[in-house]
Formats: C-alpha cells, structure tokens, sequence
C-alpha cells in the first residue's frame, strides 16, 4: 500500500501507455479481446485517480503527492509531479472520460489495435500535462498529445467529404482537419517553446514553483531590453499558445473542422479534454507566472471570451450539420472559462475573482461532460442514419423516445438548466465576473439566450416536428439507443445531476487549489 | 595492455572488404553473410566502447599510439572523448543496418560491400583519430569509395553527375582544410600532428583569426553548410540505399566534427571570432533548407534537404560555442544520423517496389508495407522536433543555446523550420502511406524481409529510447563539451 501511495501520480500517469502498449501485442483478429482488454485497462487509472481523490486533503495547500525523478539532468529539468485541486479534477475529468470514449468506439474494427494504442497513448500525454510541475515536461506532454489525436482523425475520421484547396486541389476533409489542428496547434506553441527556452537559460531551472518566485522578481533589462518588454511579449507567446486550444476567439476556426471530421470518440476526448488544456495552462502557468501582466491585459483577454461567447453561439445556430452545431457550442462554452479567468485576473485576490475562478474550474469539468455526452450522442445517431444535415431529420421522438430523452437532458445540461450541473458553473462565473468586468458580462449574459436558442433548434429539428418518414421503415428503421450506448451516457447523466443539484464536494476540492493560484 | 579496441573497430572493415574481395563473385550468400558477421562485430565493438567509456573520468580514452612515420611528427594516434563515441555507435548502427539494407544487391554485391566497407573504416578513422594527419588520411579514404559506391550502383539518370560533384566539392574542401593544418603544422613550431599537442600550441588569436575560416568551412562543406551544401541532395538522390544512409546519416556528421575537432578546438579564438557568421549561415541551411524540402516532390530529395536543414541545426549548435548548444549540436549528429539512416532506408523499401519516387504518384503503402509506414512516421516525428524522440532531447539545447548568445533572435526565426518541416514531413508520409493505393500497384507491392525489418527496428529503438530517457546519451557528450569549453576557456 505504500508503494502505491508513494508513487500513485507516476502510476495513473504511465499506466495508460504501459495499457497501450499491452493492446498492441494482443493477437491482430481478436477484436473483442482487444476492446474488452483496452476498456478494463483504461478503468485502471480511473480506479486509481478515485482513490487519489479519497486520499486527497482538500484543507492542506500547495501540491500533494509530489515525486520527482531525473529525466534531462543536463538541462535541470526533472519528471516533477504533484496535484492540487485543479490538477485532481482534471485528472479525474481525463481517466473517467477515457474508458467512456473507449466504450463508445466498440463500433470501431478498423486496425482497432492501433486505434486502442492511440487513444491510451493521448491519455498519458494529456495527464501528463495536468500533473506536470516541470515546465518542459508540461511542454513535453502538451506537444505530445498532439500526435494521437492527429493520426485518430485522419485515419478513423468521417470517410466523406471534400475540401477544396488553393489551385483547385481537392483534398479529403479529415487530412485538411486533421493537418490544420496539428500545424495550428504547433505553430501557436512556438512561441510558447521559445519563451520556454529563455526561462530556462536564465534561470537554469524548469521547476514551477522556482520559476514562478524567481521570473515574477526579475527586474532590470533582459537581451538589451527592459524586462516589462520581454515579459509582455512572452505573456502573449504563452496566452496565444492557450488561447489556440481553448480555443478563444479569432483563433477557433480549427476546432469545427476537427471535430466534425474526427471519430465519435476523438471528438468526444477533444472536446472533453483537449480544449481543458488550454484553460489549464491559463490557471497553472499563465497566472502565477504573469499576475502583473495577466491584471493589465484582462480586459483584452475578457473581450476575446465575450467575443468566443456570442459569436459562438451565433455560429452555431447558424450550422446545418449536427455535429458542428456542437462543435460551435464549445466555443461558446470555453468562452466561459476564459471570462472567469480573465475576471480573475484582474482582480486577483478578491473574492469575487475566487467565486469566478471557482466558476471557471467547474465549468472546464461540467463542458467536459456535456460536450462529451452531446458528441456521443451526435455520433449515435450519426452511425445509424449516415448523416449529419439537421434537415434529414425531424420528429424521431416517437420513433426512439429513450435516445430523445438522453438528448434532451443532456442539452438542457449544456443550455445551463438549473438543477444541472451547467447553470451552477456559468453562474458561478458570472456571479464572479459582473463586479470586475460589467460590461463585458452583461454582453456574455445575453450571449447566453443565444446559446439557448441554438440548443432547442438542434433539439428541435432533430426530435420535433413532422416526421421524415424515411427513418419509419424497412432498411432505414431508425433503431432505438442501445445498452451500451445507454452504459456510456450513464456516468455522465449521473455527474451531470450530482453536480447539479450538490455541487459542494467538488467546489470543496476545487476551492482551495483556486486560493492558491496567486 | 588493453585490448586495442579502436585499432580493431578502424581497420576491421577493410580488412573484411579484403577478404571478401578474394571471395569468388558468385559466392553471393557468402559475400553477403560475411558482411553481416564483420557488421554485426562492429556493431557490437562499437556498444562496448561506448559503454565502457568512463563519463566520471571523460577526456579521451582508449587511447592506442603507434609511431607511422616518426621523423615527421605523425603517428596513429587513436582515442574516443564524449564527442566522438556517440559517433563511433552511430557508425556501428549504420554499417549494421546499411549491409542489413543491402541485402537484395544482385549486381556485383562483392564490390559493392568492399567498398562499403572501406568507407566505414574510413569513417571509423575520422572519428577516432587524434593525429591531423591521420584524420585527414581517414577522410579521403572515406570520401573516395563515395564517388565509385555512386557512380556504379546509384540512380541511373544522375549517377555521374552526382557523384562527380560530390567528389569535387569535397576534395575542393578538404584541400583547403589541409592547407589550414599544414600552416598550423608549421606554425605550432612543434613538429607534430597530434592533435593534442597542437591544442597546446597557443597560436596567436590573428593567426586564429585567420585560419579559422578555411579550416572550418572546408570541413564544413562535408557537413552541408550553406552556400556549399547542394552537392548533398544531389549526392543523396543518386546514391543506392545503403550509400544514402552512410552519406546522411554518418558522412555529413564527418564534416561537423572534423570542423568542431579542427576549427573549433585547435582555434578557439577564431571560433569566438567568427562565431557570428557560422550562425548567420547555419540560420540560412536550417531555414532554407526546410522550405526546400518542403517543395520538393521526389520523395528522396524531401528527405536530402531536409538534411540541409538538420545540420544546419549542428553547426549552430556548434558555432553557439556555450554548453547548450554545444551538447544539443552533439546530440544532433547522432539523433539526425540514426533518423536519416532510416528515412533513406525506407524511401529506398518504397522505390524498389514502386519504381518511383514521385510522391503524387504514391499513396496506400501502408497495408503491404505496415513497418516501413511506422518508421518513417516515427522517423517524421524526430525530425519535427516532437517531445517523446530524439529529435527535440538534441533541437531544443540548440535553441537555448541561440538564447545564450547575443543572437538571440535567430532562435525565433529557426523555430519557423520546425512548423515547415512538420507541415511537410506529415504530407509526405500520408500521401505515401495512406490513402488510395494507385491501380497500378495493386498486388505489385512485396512485404519486407526480415534483415529490413530488423534494421527498422533497431534504428526506432535508438529514437524513441533516447527521446524517453536522455540519461541514455546526454552524459557522453557532456563530458566531451566540458572539455571543449574549457579549451574556449569557460566561455
């Protein structure tokens, strides 16, 4: 037991390569082994971070379950891991959403060894940066991440669809979603790995917590610059990283396209998780290394957010193609996120910027819920009818009333229903926000009716109104949810309540950590 | 006394290409698996001395002298620093997996492994050599089989040219190296080659100042430093698999460290002096390079000049002359090499069953060819600079080494390479792998045999064992930097 205890980070966080690893020896043809074997394995590290919340002391402060091992001594930087209360929520948030995302691909026999192996790989490489304490092993792991989901959308993504290029080259639309993703995502961490590399040349150090005091002291000139000058530019280079993958508005337009052309599943883990990771390099790293600058340039930061939220939400009600729809809608709900941060920031210390950071915090883990939930079941529906066009639709209630019903509570989640978990989150954050940033949430709360509208035009031109008597009968025969559909959204509709209508033992968790943070 | 180990690694190569020269030509399985034991020993040579090396002790090690011609002051002076023995696993791997490669060679395989063979113990002498003289012996011995390896066995449409202009240029080069050496030859007042007495010789800084330039940049040429890199894709391109892999993966790295042991560590000052320029024109192979290769459309001159721009990467590493750089630009040779050596391997796997290298005429390798598609994704992955592979545990102390200077700039326009190179690297692998098989290909496309398989993996492990645990070969060459910078004095 003490073995366990004493190295529980290392184990949730390499368990699932090691589980990845196991999947690619099984036999080529067993399909079912390789599925049953890649879900029980992926409940492991589920199981163990469960524990890990149970061992958690929410009363104490700074990190717990630290462990530090020599990875890159030349450059000083160690395997340093540790969790707060944001850390342990993520991590809970990942290694639950994993096994479901893995229970929803039983559909999937397509080279299904190298689909397994992708999936628990991108586990490892995204606990990895939310268990982090090391700056280039943050940096490690987020790039790292990258690399799975590139190869899930371009080789298990949607079959159809075009793209037309410059030239009048057409390319197949999941190669342009998936290279577009990668090529975004790693041009806009570039200037996050170069700043990386200055803070390590001038501090010899990629520990967090020495960085953090040593970087925010630093006075004087820097490269024959004043170092105000040099900050500000690497608080961009950081919040532009970020901000890619949250994605904030102006720099959202990668995410419709990989999601719509990535597998259920890999939507389901992008949306779910990858989009946290941007927020939570907001939290961990953005924050405590730049709190002057992160208080100067909030308002900046808070006017994308709005910007994320209303239009967002525009373009989603604009969207004919379900799954877009959604895709549209973690834009609008990421806005969240970054509104509470932004607020935050500017306030930092304040109870108000707690109440929004709290805010925030939960909102990262109720959007990984619902989007998770709401892409399964875009892609449910998607797998029986071979299409996504809302207008193929229309009045499938009666047809499949318990689908219908999952729907739509899973919708009024995402809505921001009281009782759900969404309502407690927004409000937490607009709660938090109004009395720092006025004008900005009063614009964010309207871009709230707007998410509502968006919501019932996707329930209603699915379940509602005349039926599209194509899916009543013979070989169209819509067919109803089935048992292990119902066993994936399971876990999520109860979080999703729980939440909702007892929000305390989470907020509890996550509190402390958020007090922390400046 | 000691084993002599290094004698053995250098010379065993041209002793085997002898005696398979004795075989009869027909004798082809024989010519082929006396290649592979004669590989396979220094591949295992090769792990020993690397292994065995003391990285608590560093300095240089297994040291063997024989005198060779004593009234001139040169002697075969054998010895391995932190630099230079992850260079002399580099060769094992490449001459072990580069015979592994070659073993479909139905025309005069009997040569061509001689020949091989005579390259490798050239390039084994380089790197082990601590005497001038022998170092330059070794170097042509292991530039001139280059051109023959070329001009017979390489791509018809250019052979000659190719192997012409590669021969020119690096004789042309090291011809003005060798007037550098002799100048400091005579100028030590020594009487001696060896290289550990002239580091001593305390030549004045103009005099440094002077030859530093031609000794380095004659060496460099070797190492494909822009202007006088393109004789590299042309030479890659028409060369067999094998000669490919030895070209990119382990001859270019000759240049680098000839440059470093010669320029950078006989005349530190003029180093220091002309630092400036070597990074301006590193920052021109690594950027230019990269956008290059990325139009490319034969698939081996993407891979060519991505080379340019890789080693790029090594001469800033070196020409940073601070402990990052230095240690990312030794880490580089050997990361670079292993990953060039498997590139080239897996073009050539794709050409021999396709008859083209047109990479729009590809597409769907992957199902008869699912091993090679995975090494050249793994393969892409280092050479993007992806965490996890070797590729970044060498670029990213390159980087900081920039930082280190007071060029610091240039570290932001080299990072636009690694976007380039991912961007393009990705194309390339998912236009050749994936998506639809061309018709004409269909049931055309054999599998690979067991000995490319092998060579594969092994390449693989060296990636993605590095990139994981740094511990596996960082220490090598930080030994050998810190005594470097102590010539640069602690700079």
């Amino acid at each position: 037991m003490t073995f366990l205890n004493q190295h529980l980070l290392t184990l949730i966080l390499f368990f699932p390569l090691l589980a990845a690893v196991i999947v690619l020896l099984l036999p080529k043809g067993k399909l079912s082994l390789i599925r049953w074997t890649a879900f029980g394995l992926s409940l492991v590290p589920f199981a163990l971070s469960v524990y890990l919340w149970i061992l958690f002391d929410p009363a104490k402060s700074g990190f717990q379950f630290e462990v530090q091992y020599t990875w890159y001594a030349a450059l000083n930087s160690t395997l340093h891991l540790g969790v707060d209360g944001l850390s342990l929520t993520m991590v809970l948030l990942t290694t639950l959403l994993t096994p479901i995302a893995i229970l929803a691909s039983f559909n999937i026999s397509d080279r299904l060894r190298a689909y397994m192996f992708l999936f628990l790989a991108l586990e490892t490489g995204m606990l990895g940066v939310f268990l982090a304490l090391d700056l280039l092993i943050f940096f490690v792991f987020w790039e790292v991440g990258l690399v799975p989901m590139y190869f899930l959308i371009n080789q298990w993504g949607s079959e159809k669809g075009d793209r037309e290029m410059w030239k009048g080259a057409v390319v197949q639309a999941r190669n342009y979603a998936s290279l577009k993703f990668m090529i975004y995502t790693m041009a806009g961490s570039l200037g996050l790995l170069l700043a990386i590399q200055l803070l390590g040349v001038l501090f010899q150090t990629y520990d967090l917590p020495t960085l953090t005091g040593k970087w925010t002291a630093l006075e004087g000139t820097l490269l024959g610059l004043p170092v105000a000058t040099v900050k500000t530019v690497a608080f961009w280079a950081f919040v532009i990283a970020f901000a890619i993958k949250v994605p904030v508005w102006p720099f959202h337009t990668w995410l419709p396209d990989a999601h719509t052309e990535a597998p259920t599943a890999g939507s389901m883990i992008l949306a779910g998780v990858l989009l946290k990771l941007g927020a939570y390099g907001f939290l961990r790293l953005v924050l405590p290394l730049y709190p002057a600058e992160s208080a100067k340039y909030a308002g900046a930061l808070a006017f994308l957010a709005v910007m994320a939220i209303v239009f967002g939400a525009f373009a989603s009600y604009g969207q004919k193609d379900f799954k877009r729809l959604v895709a549209y809608s973690s834009v609008n709900h990421m806005g969240f996120v970054v509104l509470g941060i932004a607020a935050a920031a500017k306030a930092a210390g304040t109870l108000d910027a707690n109440i929004a950071l709290n805010g925030a915090v939960l909102q990262m883990f109720n959007h990984g819920l619902s989007a998770a939930g709401m892409f399964f079941l875009v892609g449910v529906l998607y797998e029986r009818t071979h299409t996504r066009n809302l207008d193929d639709f229309g009045g499938l209630f009666p047809l499949v009333p318990v689908y219908g019903g999952i729907l739509i509570f899973t919708s009024m989640a995402s809505l921001g229903l009281p009782g759900l978990n969404g309502f407690v989150s927004e409000f937490l954050v607009v709660r938090g926000s109004w009395p720092i940033l006025t004008v900005y949430t009063a614009i964010a709360m309207i871009g709230l009716l707007f998410t509502g509208a968006y919501i019932l035009k996707g329930i209603k031109q699915v379940l509602h109104g005349p039926l599209n008597e194509h899916w009543a009968h013979g070989e169209h025969k819509l067919t109803e949810i089935s048992p292990r559909e119902i066993v994936v959204m399971a876990p999520l509709m109860v979080l999703i309540l729980v939440i909702g209508v007892y929000p305390a033992w989470i907020l509890e968790i996550i509190n402390k950590a958020v007090m922390m943070l400046f | 006394m000691q084993f002599p180990f290094l004698s053995v690694i250098v010379f065993l190569p041209a002793a085997v290409a002898l005696v398979i020269l004795l075989y009869k030509p027909e004798w082809k399985k024989a010519i082929r698996w006396t290649a592979l034991a004669a590989g396979l020993v220094a591949l295992v040579l090769s792990f020993w001395v690397y292994f065995a090396y003391d990285k608590a002790a560093g300095g240089y090690q297994f040291i063997e002298k024989y005198d060779w011609m004593p009234m001139l002051g040169i002697s075969l002076h054998f010895g391995v620093d932190g630099m230079s023995v992850p260079l002399i696993l580099l060769t094992g791997v490449v001459m072990f997996t580069g015979v592994l490669i070659s073993w479909g060679i139905e025309d005069r395989p009997r040569e061509f492994f001689a020949f091989l063979f005579i390259l490798a113990s050239g390039v084994f002498g380089v790197f082990a050599s601590l005497d001038l003289f022998m170092l330059f012996f070794f170097y042509e011995i292991a530039v001139f089989p280059m051109y023959l390896l070329i001009a017979i066995w390489g791509w018809v449409r250019t052979r000659e040219y190719a192997a012409m202009k590669l021969t020119l240029y690096l004789f042309v080069g090291s011809v003005i190296s060798l007037i550098g050496a002799l100048v400091m030859y005579f100028t030590s007042g020594q009487h001696t080659f060896d290289m550990l007495v002239l580091a001593t010789a305390q030549f004045t800084p103009e005099f440094q100042k002077t030859w530093f330039l031609p000794v380095f940049l004659g060496f460099a040429v070797l190492g494909g430093i822009f202007p006088f890199h393109n004789w590299s894709p042309d030479g890659h391109v028409a060369a067999p698999t094998a000669v490919s892999m030895f070209h990119a993966g382990v001859l270019m790295k000759l240049g680098a460290f000839a440059a470093l042991r010669v320029g950078i560590m006989l005349l530190p000052e003029g180093a220091k002096f002309w630092s400036p320029l070597i990074m301006s024109l590193a920052l021109v192979n690594i950027v230019y390079g990269a956008f290059i290769a990325s139009v490319q459309t034969d698939f081996k001159y993407v891979i060519g000049f991505s080379s340019v721009s890789h080693m790029g990467l090594v001469a800033m590493g070196f020409a940073t002359l601070n402990r990052d750089g230095m240690i990312g630009a030794g880490l580089q040779m050997f990361s670079h090499g292993v990953m060039t050596a498997l590139f080239f391997a897996v073009v050539g796997m794709v050409y021999d069953r396709a008859h083209t290298r047109e990479i729009p005429k590809l597409g769907g390798m992957v199902k008869p060819l699912p091993l090679p598609a995975i090494g050249l994704i793994v393969g892409s992955l280092v050479s993007m600079g992806m965490p996890g592979f070797s590729g970044f545990i060498a670029e990213f102390p390159i980087f900081r080494g920039i930082w280190g200077t007071e060029r610091w700039w240039m570290a932001i326009i080299a990072a636009v390479s690694i976007v380039v190179t991912a961007s393009y690297v990705l194309l390339v692998a998912r236009k050749v792998f994936f998506g639809a098989m061309p018709a004409e290909f269909e049931g055309h496309i054999s599998p690979i045999n067991v000995f490319d398989k092998i060579a594969l993996v092994l390449l693989m492990a060296f990636m993605i064992g590095i990139g994981l645990f740094p511990a596996l070969m960082v220490p090598w060459v930080q030994t050998g930097v810190d005594r470097i910078l102590a010539l640069l004095g602690g700079a």
